[in-house]
């Protein structure tokens, strides 16, 4: 289970540890060469802005592209999910997103740090609710109806999977809970294959 | 449902934006065409102050916090974090900042210090708080005073990364060392640093602070970022060695490019050509203020 964690920008090391722990191996990916490695793919929080420059300048951007058309299985937090999404409204112009999940997304929608907040919700397919972390996180403004919302916090979709690309608008890895990133890899390796402690 | 109601300002939501920039290049900014600029360039937040370091170390006088019409300039053109500084204990400008909705308040040695014992109580605030540090004690200090993330402090506006090199090796030497020593020996390290005992600790059962921690002061180079990131830092601040250089964006994005590839000395050696000239630099002799010094 090689998991690509990219790795140019943000909280990806966080990433990395809870990856770990569940028994999958965690790569950093920085270039082409990384990411040919991976069968599948975490996209973590940071500056989207940011990351879309660099996806750029590192030439990782048309490969991540063709990667995903293909069906790469992509797990994509906060930053991550703007990155993966079809349309981004409050962006900067030039910033790109894959559309590898049918949704729309209003970056910073939450407001600013002042606004961060941590909340519990129920997530489908879970015993127990999610502890979730929200940091000037994106709102979820459109769902395509190929996409399974999974969990919501005031009636605003913050969990979604189209196929085997599964997003948040919140941080998984920054709760000390490793079961986003377990039903991730079930998605991308079938289930149970994740061997680590619940 | 939910019985937990939700919660803002809490330490995992302040500490959770320090995540978010690590990696990243924070650039000091004085209008909103700077501030654009370091976007471009990739930045992953500004702080927007009204002089960089080296002006205000060359004008001398009392250095304050910045106008709130230009911080609100700032938020007005950029779509990333905007940071701006408040000068040590000095609540109240910290209090405007967070009214302002400013994304961290920088308490900062750049700024004339308002209070001689004491720094901001940093628990009072919903929005979180960065400060400086040259050893391992001063930074305990701090976060047991609510700061949520530590950048080494350097020698602001010099150009010069030497101190910004003593600081990083200081703190994470220390760090290193109290991992290796005994329950006992914690107790002296506690009294040693000037520092609780339970953040000494949790360090000796981490290896690492308890929040994250960035470098600022003195980076003028790609090659200076590179250095202080495989010395541990997790992102940097660059002040005065942006927008005080030859050519500002083609010098912002290549440190960021830095960054992102410190490890990698053939991407650093790409990014740092023709950059044109750095901001010129100052030996730490010919100093009249250390601005370092400030902050207890």
């Amino acid at each position: 289970m090689k998991v690509g964690v990219l790795a140019l920008q943000g909280a990806f090391a966080r990433h990395s540890e809870v990856l770990s722990g569940l028994g999958a191996v965690p790569l950093e990916v920085r270039t082409p060469a990384d990411l040919e490695a991976v069968d599948a793919m975490v996209m973590p929080g940071g500056e989207s802005t940011t990351m879309s420059m660099l996806l750029d300048s590192s030439g990782l951007h048309t490969p991540l592209a063709e990667r995903l058309a293909d069906g790469l299985p992509v797990l994509g937090t906060c930053a991550g999910m703007i990155l993966l999404a079809v349309r981004v409204t409050d962006g900067r112009p030039d910033q790109r997103s894959f559309g590898a999940i049918d949704v729309d997304v209003r970056r910073n929608g939450y407001g600013r740090q002042i606004d961060s907040f941590e909340d519990q919700f129920p997530v489908t397919g879970l015993d127990g609710p999610f502890h979730g972390v929200f940091i000037r996180a994106p709102v979820v403004e459109r769902v395509g109806t190929a996409v399974e919302v999974l969990a919501q916090v005031d009636g605003i979709p913050v969990l979604c999977r189209e196929g085997s690309v599964l997003v948040s608008s919140f941080h998984p890895e920054m709760s000390g809970d490793g079961r986003i990133h377990e039903r991730f890899l079930d998605l991308a390796f079938g289930a149970g294959t994740s061997t680590g402690p619940r | 449902m939910s019985d937990v109601a939700r919660a803002t300002g809490t330490q995992l939501v302040k500490r959770g934006l320090a995540e978010m920039l690590k990696g990243g290049v924070i650039m000091d900014v004085v209008d909103p065409a700077q501030a654009k600029i370091a976007e471009d360039a990739g930045a992953t937040a500004v702080m927007a102050l009204e002089r960089v370091p080296s002006d205000i170390r060359r004008d001398g006088g009392v250095a304050r916090m910045s106008d709130p019409e230009m911080i609100l300039g700032i938020q007005e053109v950029v779509t990333i974090p905007v940071m701006a500084k408040a000068r040590i204990g000095h609540f109240a400008e910290a209090q405007v900042l967070q009214a302002l909705d400013v994304d961290y308040v920088d308490e900062s040695e750049v700024l004339t210090p308002a209070d001689e014992a004491h720094h901001i109580d940093k628990w009072a605030f919903d929005v979180p708080f960065v400060c400086g540090a040259t050893n391992l004690g001063e930074a305990l200090r701090r976060i047991s005073e609510g700061a949520c993330l530590i950048r080494s402090k350097g020698e602001a506006g010099t150009g010069n990364i030497v101190e910004a090199v003593r600081h990083l090796r200081s703190i994470i030497g220390d760090i290193r060392r109290i991992t290796q020593a005994d329950q006992a020996e914690l107790f002296d390290w506690a009294k040693r640093l000037q520092s609780p005992l339970p953040l000494v600790q949790e360090i000796a059962e981490t290896g690492e602070l308890p929040v994250p921690m960035f470098c600022a002061g003195g980076i003028a180079t790609p090659a200076d970022a590179s250095l202080v990131m495989q010395l541990g830092a997790q992102a940097v601040f660059v002040g005065s060695g942006i927008f005080k250089s030859d050519d500002p964006a083609p010098r912002a994005r290549a440190i960021v490019e830095a960054v992102t590839n410190f490890r990698d000395a053939a991407m650093v050696a790409k990014v740092s050509r023709g950059l044109g000239d750095a901001m010129p630099g100052l030996e730490m002799d010919s100093l009249e203020t250390r601005l370092a010094d400030r902050g207890w």
